[in-house]
């Protein structure tokens, strides 16, 4: 009896029903697509996250002011801190702090620091058109290179603009929008809680707006010596945006940056009223949290999986009762027990394998499409494990039925109808 | 000569167990030689057909021996069993027991692909053993294409092909009409004169007429044993319409 023979007969056993045979095909295909799909697309999530944050700006560092103790309350100068560590004189983050981290003395690896004025929504309008800016911030031209962000239209604002405090803005695209419609807004004057500012580029789309809690297109930028003054008040800065020279002179910059500022800020123990933040520790920790959100697609899509295995268990047990007359016919005509347990193994790895294999075309025909705003991308070592778990179901699941049929009397099938 | 092709010796088969025992067989003895034709006759619930399955090897016997061409079956393995039944036996069942949605070639071939003959030698002899029982333009129909009698003759085709030692019949035509009886009577007639051992199982005295040997069992044991023509010879009906021919 050779292999071929025992194939032969599982294709016919299987040829018998066909819809049956493709409705537990489609069971084990579904898992395995899922399987594919879904870890590819918590993959692609994970990659399109990782790919905005460094958009937002690979190799920044942000300088803010911070509270720490009661000291670093604003309008608290000179407080005293509840903690045990030294009395901290908490001052805030000025224009000098920003122009004395660009030293190329003390500070190799700082290229630029823009010091940044935010005032959260702002109303402007135009010709009677209004809208919210949920961001309206005051900086300097480096500030455009540190967050990453170019214009599409017009220009952006330089040093001259700022020496010279020109009331100029650049605007996103939520805004040229929601301001002006079909309207070409460069040369435009808007409105900014009365103030008029004339329109001088419009930035380009920033697309993370689908992973961020805020829009980033919402946004209008102008130089902060305009805003000082007029939108916020002078004096304090709400953070300083520092561009390192290179992704990896990041640690470094954030070492000369806070030995400048504890230095300025007159600080020697360990409490400082100021915080650095760097990208590369949000990065990692949104990275990790979006591991656990794949593991869990994961775990879903094998429970589908799974099911789909047991799927085929209940088929080739429905299989073998129905089919008891002939295992007896067979055996009665000299069928060793070898041939019927081939027959029924090979039928049941025929299943699994046929929908593995179309699991897998349609899990990577799947993923070249974007599911819920995500372009997914596949993980290879998921194909293998789901097309090798599939298969490993058709052969485990379906022995056990198998080895039923193959352990029946001839006399005790026979009598069977 | 050589071994009897069948020699059962002191069967009994017992069903059940403790209060609720019962007995199939009580001891039965029988030798059928090389070239006999036997029809067994008893009625239902005789153990005429546990005879038949043990002589199949499909069913083991609770108590004796039972040697099928000189070996002992009872000391054989599972896999050995199943050589024996695919090479020495033939097996014609009275519902014909074919293989729905294979045509009338694969069912025949089915007991040569199992005893590992090869394609080509196997299609040979498949074709032979339809021709013989004359159904060679209806090979490729399926057994739900075919009459009663047809599925019947193909059943003896398959029973045939493997050319076994011993070729057993539970009533053949226990579902078949008077017309496809006699043809398939007839085939067996052939079989005979050619020198085939055939054992049937029947309840009809005309069908029983036709074999060489008649037992009769009645509660498991042979009461009656009646030679109706010399084993070396063809059976009584051919001797009958050969001497009025």
């Amino acid at each position: 009896m050779r292999f071929y023979e025992v194939f032969r007969f599982a294709l016919r056993g299987l040829g018998a029903d066909k819809p049956r045979s493709a409705l537990t095909t489609l069971g084990i295909l579904i898992g395995v697509a899922a399987v594919i799909l879904l870890v590819a697309v918590g993959n692609g999530s994970s990659l399109q996250i990782a790919n905005s944050i460094s958009s937002l700006g690979a190799g920044t560092l942000t300088v803010s002011s911070s509270t720490t103790g009661r000291g670093g309350m604003p309008g608290r100068v000179g407080g005293q801190s509840t903690g045990t560590g030294p009395r901290t004189q908490a001052r805030q983050l000025t224009l000098q702090d920003a122009e004395a981290l660009v030293d190329p003395q003390n500070a190799p690896n700082v290229e630029s620091a823009s010091p940044v004025v935010n005032t959260n929504s702002a109303t402007t309008t135009y010709e009677g058109a209004s809208h919210d800016i949920s961001q309206f911030v005051g900086t300097y031209p480096g500030y455009f290179k540190a967050s990453s962000k170019s214009v599409a239209a017009g220009a952006l604002f330089d040093k001259a603009d700022v020496d010279a405090a020109a009331k100029v803005v650049v605007i996103g695209q939520t805004v040229a929008e929601g301001l002006f419609g079909r309207v070409d807004p460069l040369n435009q004057k808007i409105n900014v809680d009365g103030t008029y500012f004339t329109v001088v580029g419009v930035l380009a789309a920033s697309g993370s707006s689908a992973s961020g809690f805020q829009d980033a297109d919402d946004i209008a930028i102008a130089p902060i010596t305009a805003v000082q003054g007029t939108l916020t008040s002078y004096g304090s800065l709400s953070q300083i945006v520092v561009q390192a020279r290179s992704a990896d002179a990041v640690d470094a910059a954030q070492a000369e940056i806070t030995a400048i500022l504890n230095q300025r800020h007159g600080i020697t123990g360990s409490t400082t009223d100021f915080t650095v933040y760097n990208q590369a520790t949000v990065q990692s920790a949104v990275a990790d949290s979006n591991q656990t959100f794949t593991v869990l697609l994961g775990a879903v899509a094998a429970i589908s999986l799974l099911v789909g295995g047991i799927g085929v268990t209940n088929i080739m047990l429905v299989t073998v009762t129905e089919r008891t007359r002939e295992i007896g016919i067979r055996k009665a005509i000299g069928a060793p027990k070898g041939a019927i347990l081939g027959q029924f193994v090979v039928e049941a790895t025929i299943l699994s394998l046929l929908g593995g294999v179309l699991g897998v075309a349609v899990g990577l025909v799947g993923s070249r499409f974007e599911i819920v705003g995500v372009k997914p991308v596949v993980v290879p070592s998921s194909v293998f494990l789901a097309l090798g778990v599939s298969v490993a179901i058709g052969l485990f699941f379906g022995s056990y039925p198998a080895n039923r049929a193959a352990n029946l009397r001839p006399i005790e099938a026979l009598r069977h109808q | 000569m050589n071994a009897p092709v069948l020699d059962v010796r002191a069967v009994t088969k017992v069903y059940g167990d403790g209060g609720a025992t019962v007995h199939a067989l009580s001891g039965v003895t029988l030798r059928v030689d090389r070239g006999d034709y036997v029809a067994i006759m008893g009625q239902s619930g005789s153990g005429k057909s546990t005879l038949m399955n043990i002589l199949g090897c499909l069913d083991v016997p609770t108590a004796g021996r039972y040697l099928l061409d000189g070996t002992d079956v009872g000391v054989l393995s599972e896999h050995q069993l199943s050589i024996l039944r695919n090479r020495r036996i033939g097996f014609i069942f009275q519902s014909f027991n074919l293989i729905p949605r294979m045509s009338a070639l694969a069912n025949v071939e089915l007991p040569l692909a199992y005893g590992g003959v090869k394609p080509a030698e196997r299609r040979r002899r498949a074709l032979a053993a339809l021709e013989l029982v004359g159904l060679s333009d209806r090979v490729g129909h399926e057994p739900n294409e075919l009459s009663g009698g047809q599925q019947q003759r193909v059943a003896v085709a398959r029973a045939l092909a493997t050319s076994p030692s011993l070729l057993l019949a539970d009533e053949p035509t226990g579902n078949l009409d008077t017309g496809s009886t006699r043809d398939v009577l007839d085939i067996l007639d052939g079989l005979s004169t050619s020198g085939r051992t055939i054992v049937l199982i029947t309840h009809e005295d005309e069908v029983a007429a036709r074999a060489k040997r008649v037992l009769k069992l009645v509660d498991g044991d042979i009461v009656e044993d009646r030679r109706q023509a010399p084993v070396a010879g063809p059976p009584p009906r051919v001797l009958e319409t050969g001497g009025v021919r």
